[in-house]
């Protein structure tokens, strides 16, 4: 390439500035989605750890790795790690913060200081958690249920319940740094139906962060007063009651789903209509279906109550609403597969991510209705085909998506290609060591094997031996684009600007892009993914 | 194109860089600090949610508990947080018109009130303390029933009431503290002069987070209150 040195050499939000200090101290919100990104991958490994070791005690029938205690206190962080840690900062404080100032033609978030703060308050519950971790964990699984938590476990309740109570609020300033980044940053000429579907996906899951995560903000810290202070809200013996945490606890959680899985909907909404070479079918099915997602979200919580002893009715009319739900999420499937009819596909690493997020997704949406039954759901209340459901979501979905996004936009941000045929790999190891995984769960649940056990009668063997091959198989997946990452950042081919032949503003500026993004304040005069009239790039159909 | 080279308007030193203009700033601030106030809503929201349930379920028994809490240092404080609304307000609007010795004026008398509702609360605080009225082992709370004087106070019930009643004034009492500290930092700025009729968002939304805490102990004070009371 013949403008390899020069791009290389050109000022950008990598090499402005060097040091310790100008990346502690930064405000730019590119090198803030770096410092995520380090710090997630980092978590995203301490779970995955505790994974490994759930995995290896499941090998065999009796428990012989591990003891209970130790068991439930691996299973518990794992749930924690991964959920508070990794998947609900993963897409949105990374890929999110790097995309939403570029992708609306904007020079930075609306609160640069703000979205530095909100990085503070992730690393300082994560030194929180790590402490915990290492002073004994925590054994009330990822859900803190009552009055377990207050009242019976001698593990640090209060320590782990703080940590993720300060997390929260890094997520709650990340999402309202994006909802006032969209609404009063954008382009001239951006209009609300001209916005990338990745923006749309990221307005509702801000949504969701707002008015939820305060919601199991104040449950903690109830939880932690009760313990330390011996308030009596939860403890059935004092007249509390600890389905009013359950109620509290849900009405984030079941939308804490939605706050992982939106933000991979918008990365796959990006990828599909790039390596398909068509514009989007029903862009504003795709756009509203993110924000009904985030509606009925908040409705459906008691479905994870249905075994927990409330009324009949109220399982009825919840049971419905999570049905609900499903119409959304199927109108995107459809749009999606829709986009791809008669598209001209590339079956580069993005695109072979967002296939496996479109089926996985689907198999997680879909077992997801099964347990919005109410029979069935009595059936597989707490086995592991619910385990497997919302992995299938959360790991098939969301993580995939995470992974595709971070092939898809690493150029832009690292300013350097991938090795292109070691990431279709990785994405089909991903992809088959994940199935391996989870999909024997799924009939080990259906046979009645409960989830959060040590140990399970030898007739469960063999399918847990398939799904602990099936997890060593998906580790290899996922170390696998960490190195050659790494290995990219030196010794990658030099990423052109677009080097997919994609639309949207971060396309039109270089890559890495500059400080404050773009040397032109843009204007926009097109539609949003007018693949009409953007040529396909050579590289990317040779597969480089 | 507005963006020539050479910016020959006058530009506010208050505007930072990734914003067009001062408007912009103004109204991305303002947005944010609603946005904030939705968060703070349902932060709060979660425990009146706790109360309503208990209050339905144990009615006289909060009846009796709320009777034992007094009145008039509640309805003093509902008083003096009122007025400290009202002063934040004038301070506002005193940097509106770029009179900065009013704005500091306002803003210490703000914080005179903000201490003295923090005074008062501590001294209720106190007297639950005496009289075994905090949850936990050494509870105990003696009284009846306003409707059937004759009918024993469930303990547990009481102590729920409680409970809540410490977690919710505790909660709100946190963050007039925390408001007690952004308006000490408004009164060194507006001192300083920093405030002026071009900028004045700093003042405008720690105000709009004065009036929020103020509301909540709005809807605080006769809940926990004025429950039952026969007198």
């Amino acid at each position: 390439m013949a403008t390899a040195a020069i791009t290389a050499e050109r000022e950008n939000y990598l090499n402005q500035e060097y040091g310790i200090k100008s990346w502690l101290l930064t405000v730019d919100h590119k090198r803030i989605a770096l410092l995520y990104l380090l710090s997630i991958t980092f978590f995203f490994f301490i779970g995955g750890f505790f994974a490994l070791l759930i995995r290896l005690e499941l090998l065999t029938p009796a428990g012989d790795l591990v003891q209970a205690d130790t068991y439930n206190k691996l299973f518990s962080m794992h749930g924690q790690v991964m959920i508070f840690f990794f998947l609900i900062p993963s897409i949105p404080a990374v890929l999110g913060n790097f995309l939403v100032p570029l992708m609306i033609g904007a020079k930075d978030l609306a609160f640069p200081r703000i979205n530095l703060l909100s990085w503070y308050l992730y690393i300082i519950a994560g030194v929180l958690m790590v402490h915990c971790m290492l002073t004994g964990g925590v054994d009330t699984g990822w859900t803190f249920y009552t009055p377990f938590s207050t009242a019976f476990s001698n593990t640090k309740v209060i320590e782990a319940g703080l940590a993720i109570f300060i997390s929260g609020f890094s997520s709650i300033l990340t999402g309202l740094n994006f909802v006032v980044t969209i609404h009063r940053m954008r382009a001239p000429g951006m209009t609300w139906d001209r916005l990338p579907l990745f923006i749309w996906a990221h307005y509702a899951t801000s949504i969701i962060q707002l008015l939820g995560t305060p919601v199991v903000a104040v449950t903690l810290v109830l939880v932690v007063l009760e313990r330390a202070l011996h308030l009596g809200i939860f403890d059935p013996t004092r007249g509390g009651d600890p389905l009013l945490f359950q109620h509290l606890f849900w009405f984030y959680s079941h939308p804490a789903v939605y706050i992982m899985i939106l933000p991979s909907m918008g990365v796959v909404t990006e990828i599909i209509p790039c390596f398909c070479r068509k514009r989007i079918f029903g862009y504003k099915f795709v756009a509203l279906s993110s924000i009904s997602i985030a509606v009925f979200g908040f409705l459906v919580w008691a479905h994870h109550m249905f075994v927990a002893g409330i009324s009949l009715y109220a399982a009825l009319i919840f049971s419905a609403l999570s049905y609900l739900v499903a119409v959304p999420s199927a109108i995107k499937v459809f749009n999606w597969t829709a986009t791809m009819y008669k598209g001209s596909i590339t079956f580069s690493t993005p695109m072979l991510y967002a296939f496996g997020f479109v089926g996985l997704f689907t198999m997680g949406g879909l077992t997801g209705l099964f347990l919005a039954a109410l029979g069935l759901d009595v059936h597989v209340t707490d086995t592991y085909f619910v385990v497997a459901h919302f992995h299938y979501i959360m790991v098939g979905g969301a993580l995939m998506g995470y992974l595709g996004g971070m092939h898809f936009w690493w150029p832009k941000i690292s300013g350097r290609m991938y090795p292109e045929s070691l990431g279709r790999l990785a994405a089909l190891i991903v992809f088959l060591g994940f199935n391996l995984t989870f999909f024997p769960q799924f009939i080990l649940g259906y046979l009645g094997m409960p989830r959060r056990y040590w140990q399970y009668p030898p007739e469960f063997q063999v399918l847990n031996v398939l799904s602990t091959a099936g997890a060593t198989v998906l580790a290899v997946g996922y170390l696998l684009p960490m190195v050659y990452f790494l290995w990219s950042m030196r010794y990658g081919k030099v990423a052109p600007d677009n080097p997919w032949g994609a639309s949207g503003l971060e396309w039109m500026t270089t890559s890495p892009p500059p400080t404050f993004n773009f040397d032109q304040p843009p204007v926009v005069n097109w539609e949003a993914y007018d693949y009409e009239h953007i040529p396909a790039p050579q590289e990317a159909r040779s597969g480089g | 194109m507005a963006d020539s080279p050479i910016a020959v308007e006058h530009h506010n030193p208050a505007l930072k860089h990734h914003f067009a203009d001062m408007e912009q700033q103004r109204e991305a601030s303002s947005l944010g600090m609603w946005l904030f106030l939705a968060t703070e809503i349902m932060f709060f929201g979660g425990m009146f949610c706790a109360y309503l349930i208990y209050r339905l379920w144990y009615f006289p028994d909060f009846g009796a508990a709320s009777n034992s809490l007094d009145i008039t240092l509640g309805a003093v404080n509902t008083a003096v947080l009122i007025c400290s609304s009202l002063t934040v307000v004038m301070a506002v609007r005193a940097a509106q018109l770029g009179k900065r010795q009013q704005q500091v004026i306002y803003l210490a008398l703000t914080l005179v009130l903000g201490l003295a509702f923090l005074g008062v609360k501590a001294v209720e605080w106190t007297s639950k303390f005496k009289e075994h009225h905090i949850p936990g082992p050494t509870f105990n709370f003696e009284g009846s029933i306003p409707s059937h004087p004759d009918q024993p106070v469930d303990q547990h019930h009481a102590q729920i009431f409680f409970s809540l009643y410490f977690a919710m004034t505790g909660m709100h009492a946190l963050h007039m503290v925390i408001g007690v500290g952004i308006f000490s930092y408004l009164l060194y700025h507006a001192w300083k002069g920093t405030y002026t009729p071009e900028y004045y968002t700093p003042l405008e939304n720690s105000g709009l987070y004065w009036h929020f805490v103020d509301i909540v102990w709005i809807y605080l004070f006769p809940l926990l209150y004025l429950i039952d009371r026969k007198k």
